[in-house]
């Protein structure tokens, strides 16, 4: 059929006229979902097939695969078209999103194959990101699954409005009308509940061909469009141009004194020279001048659109301000709720510091409170404290500095985020903003008159952080100790904080899940900060296994006044000290969550002293803590004139 | 109102070019000479406009490409005013590394892929620029617009960083980099109209002409100059041919055609029967040949 599409459009029209037709052509993205054995798959495999968008060379491949690999006998199994890599291939799944092209005389297609296993959800929710359309499928044998409402869900979460229900494998149900209509109404009842409600079902065999391009012999008790009448006619992209003009900056361009630009790309709205602006979060204002490309200046420019816009006036914006119409700007705020799907092995940890990122700008922030996550399949809401690959949960963040923003239900470009893991640098999660909290508003900095350097100038002395970190009985509090009488000898103001005594009180609630570690060491980084604002030397006595929370509490200090300690010992070693008696019960099981045993140690990459306690007395180690003190010029002169 | 089709993939490869340049140290633009390369470089040019362009143009030359591509590459850098970096691996030079004597394997791999490498490490270029396709073949279909290099310049298909909207996390570690794709969404028949509504320069080998060719495999060569070595009873044959790709000439295969017009070649393109990689004997060693050589660093 779809040969027939493509040849009719060569012979019918001259050259120009074809040219013309291509260029003219609309692009739709969608992707389809289902179950491991729904036969998505087989259903792009089809659609490219069918759409003649197979070369002969391919076809040929194809067919020694099917032969040989493939699940149809001596027919040509389709899903092996669309099962890329060749792990996939052995294993007989799609284990990520691949992304198919097809076209016709309208339209160009961009497919997003993505995978149907549990563990996968996360790659459904990347092909669902950038959709115009979803084809859930369903297995016509099964009805509706979990898997299939989980899909929706996620569906209906990154908002995707236009939904195809493709019951497929009506050959193997004799193409029924009553299984159709059975799940059809199933379904339907479910979808209304999640807010999706632009569905059109369709009885397919994506094997056979029915309903794909052509109508079903079979299935003439069915009288809607086929699945590519459907996807040829479906309005989507439900005019970003109408919404409140957002243009996010990405790039200042700045060739010569005479030209200052902001280059980026129109998230929605449209944009005309005159037009009034107000840049966010700043607030100032201006007018449009310009619209500056490649081609020439611009009368208008709509959603989608990658410009220049020249302003007015000449006021301060950098990337990551976002330009937006004056008479109806986005929100600002430092503190929002947000759904949040996890997508990294390491669990989202509340207080842990991420990096977050909206269109274009990248800021610093934390989950301050996860109020319950989602279960996918159920729909449910579920108490927890931290989310694990593919889970979902609604959650306060609160940022570094302010952005601007709109609800992700308004504005898909402005209320989207990412979560980025500053060590590894990978992308852990995916976030679609609720709405912004005020309270950052209300909080105001008290102003302060005497500062951190007039308390130190009066101690005589340096604040700073000393921050031993370790294995249990590496010997933290014993070396502590002595340095913090060394220090106190040649009259230094210091103060111990030390993991055992703070558990006992200021931590007194908290457990040794790492939930609680990081917040353990969050409650003593920011004790650290508020005593080295009041001028002293702190000495901080904590395991704190974990690089990130370690690296979180040198961030909070300023910099050269956080000096990392580590204390290094073999496990075997502490193990055979084990002055608390603890490694013994731990290897029992006893204690559960014992740093080394059953709950990781991240050795420092930054630590600025390694002491090597096997070859070291506690002496000598901090006689080597002290040399370096006075090196680095923690020790005040006035000691030293002395 | 709504863009087409080719305004889409046109802003969301600018989006791409400023992105990393926004957020990136030392990018460069991999320059191949071909199709893909000429719409690569003009996307770019809009991108920064009225800014030159803010990264140098890489050529990785196997000594072995086409005469014309050559030529053409020189003309487009002074039209452009382009700041061009050659790089050859000297030593695959000085062991005389060639298709015809160690066969294409060993060549792609020293020529190309090593040479490639060697001149990433030696510029300590972060982000590197390059007109792969996602409909080319199946294992680019599954890479990221963003697609993250170890140090070793591994690409690791099962651990890949979700890509969602269009926010992308071009963030490495010191030694790391990424390779960037912009036309990831672009398919042949876009290249072709983009460059026919843009009327983009390409290197006339695209164009049907008379070409002395030998017939090898079912794989027409053309002999481009006197170091192909002719088996006994080979002897050049001028037919009427043009290139569906361009790379080093033993081991791009062309195609008997008459299309010696942009339209022709669209249309040729759409009604179409062979696919694209076909012509490139470098993807036929194994099934599975293109995913092998990206996991070893090729593009």
């Amino acid at each position: 059929m779809a040969n027939e599409i493509l040849s009719t459009e060569v012979a019918n029209y001259d050259l120009d006229q074809f040219i013309k037709t291509q260029e003219e052509k609309s692009l739709l993205r969608f992707l389809t979902c289902g179950s491991v054995d729904d036969g998505k798959s087989t259903l792009i495999g089809r659609l490219l097939f069918d759409s003649q968008q197979i070369y002969d060379d391919q076809l040929a491949s194809l067919e020694a695969d099917s032969k040989k690999i493939g699940t149809q006998g001596s027919d040509i199994d389709f899903a092996l078209l669309v099962d890329g890599l060749s792990a996939e291939r052995e294993q007989g799944i799609t284990i990520d999103v691949a992304y198919r092209f097809f076209s016709t005389e309208t339209r160009k297609y961009i497919v997003a194959d993505t995978p149907g296993h549990e563990q996968y959800t996360r790659n459904m929710a990347t092909g669902a990101s950038t959709a115009d359309l979803a084809i859930i499928l369903i297995d016509a044998r099964k009805g509706v699954l979990t898997q299939t409402r989980r899909h929706s869900y996620i569906v209906s979460l990154l908002g995707v409005k236009n939904v195809i229900l493709a019951i497929n494998k009506m050959d193997l149900v004799d193409y029924a009308q009553d299984v159709f209509e059975n799940i059809e109404a199933d379904y339907r009842s479910f979808a209304d509940s999640i807010g999706l409600t632009d569905i059109c079902a369709i009885p397919i065999s994506a094997l056979a061909g029915d309903n794909i391009f052509a109508a079903g012999g079979k299935t003439d008790w069915y009288q809607g469009p086929t699945l590519m009448q459907q996807l040829e006619t479906v309005e989507v992209s439900a005019d970003e141009t109408a919404a409140a003009f957002r243009f996010p900056v990405q790039w200042v361009n700045r060739p010569n004194l005479d030209f200052r630009g902001f280059s980026g790309t129109i998230m929605s709205g449209q944009i005309a020279p005159g037009d009034a602006i107000a840049a966010l979060p700043s607030g100032n204002t201006s007018t449009v001048k310009r619209i500056s490309t490649f081609d020439g200046d611009l009368d208008q420019a709509i959603a989608g659109q990658a410009v220049t816009l020249v302003l007015e006036d000449e006021i301060d914006i950098s990337r990551g301000d976002v330009i937006a119409a004056a008479n109806d700007r986005p929100e600002v705020t430092d503190q929002f709720m947000a759904h949040l799907l996890w997508m990294a092995d390491q669990p989202m940890l509340p207080s842990r510091p991420y990096l977050l990122k909206t269109a274009n700008k990248t800021v610093s922030a934390t989950i301050t409170a996860l109020k319950h996550k989602i279960d996918v399949n159920t729909l449910a809401h579920d108490a927890g404290t931290s989310l694990d690959l593919n889970e979902l949960g609604v959650c306060n963040l609160s940022l570094g500095e302010p952005i601007a923003f709109d609800a992700y239900s308004a504005n898909k470009s402005m209320g989207s985020f990412i979560l980025i893991d500053g060590l590894t640098n990978d992308t852990v999660g995916m976030g679609m903003i609720d709405f912004g909290l005020r309270r950052a508003e209300n909080i105001h900095w008290q102003p302060i008159n005497i500062n951190k350097s007039a308390r130190a100038r009066i101690k005589s002395q340096t604040p700073a952080v000393l921050w031993f970190t370790g294995l249990s009985g590496s010997g933290k509090s014993t070396i502590a100790n002595i340095v913090e009488q060394r220090l106190y000898a040649q009259r230094n103001h210091t103060i111990i904080l030390d993991g055992d005594n703070v558990r006992h009180g200021l931590n007194k609630d908290l457990g040794f899940t790492d939930t609680d570690r990081v917040e353990n060491i969050r409650r003593i980084a920011e004790t650290s900060k508020l005593m080295v604002d009041a001028g002293l030397m702190v000495l901080v006595s904590f395991i704190s296994p974990f690089r990130a929370e370690r690296r979180m509490a040198r961030d909070l200090m300023e910099e050269g006044e956080f000096v990392e300690i580590f204390i290094d010992a073999s496990i075997e070693l502490c193990a055979s000290r084990d002055p608390k008696g603890l490694y013994e019960k731990a290897q029992k099981g006893e204690i559960k969550n014992f740093t080394g045993i059953d709950s990781p140690y991240e050795n420092p990459e930054l630590a600025d002293i390694t002491i090597d306690t096997a070859n070291v007395t506690p002496d000598k180690a901090a006689d080597q803590i002290m040399l370096y003190l006075e090196e680095n010029g923690y020790l005040s002169e006035l000691d030293y004139q002395i | 109102m709504s863009l087409t089709n080719l305004a889409k993939l046109e802003a969301e490869s600018i989006h791409i070019f400023r992105e990393v340049v926004a957020e990136c140290e030392n990018p460069v633009l991999l320059y191949s000479i071909g199709k893909d390369s000429a719409v690569l470089l003009r996307l770019a040019m809009k991108a920064f406009h009225p800014s030159k362009l803010p990264f140098p143009v890489l050529h990785v030359d196997t000594t072995w490409k086409f005469k014309e591509m050559i030529e053409f590459r020189d003309k487009m850098v002074a039209e452009l005013n382009l700041n061009l970096i050659v790089h050859t691996n000297k030593e695959g030079v000085e062991q005389d590394i060639g298709p015809f004597s160690h066969g294409s394997a060993v060549h792609t791999d020293v020529m190309k892929t090593q040479a490639l490498k060697q001149a990433l490490d030696k510029y300590k270029f972060d982000a590197a620029f390059g007109g792969a396709r996602r409909d080319e073949e199946k294992s680019r279909s599954k890479e990221r617009m963003f697609s993250f290099r170890s140090e070793s310049h591994r690409w690791d298909p099962k651990n890949q960083r979700p890509e969602m909207w269009s926010i992308y996390n071009g963030r490495i570690n010191k030694g790391e980099s990424i390779r960037v794709f912009p036309l990831s969404n672009w398919t042949e028949a876009d290249i072709w109209q983009y460059i026919y509504q843009e009327d983009i320069p390409i290197v006339p080998l695209y164009f049907a002409a008379d070409r002395p060719v030998v017939e090898r495999d079912g794989i027409l060569i053309m002999v481009d100059d006197d170091r192909m070595p002719l088996e006994s009873g080979e002897k050049p044959e001028l037919k009427r041919v043009r290139f569906r790709t361009l790379g080093c000439y033993p081991l791009t295969g062309a195609i008997e055609s008459e299309a010696d017009s942009l339209p022709d070649i669209i249309q040729e393109t759409i009604l179409t029967k062979t696919s694209e990689r076909q012509g490139r004997v470098i993807d036929q060693d194994s099934t599975a040949s293109m995913e092998k050589k990206k996991l070893e660093g090729y593009f």
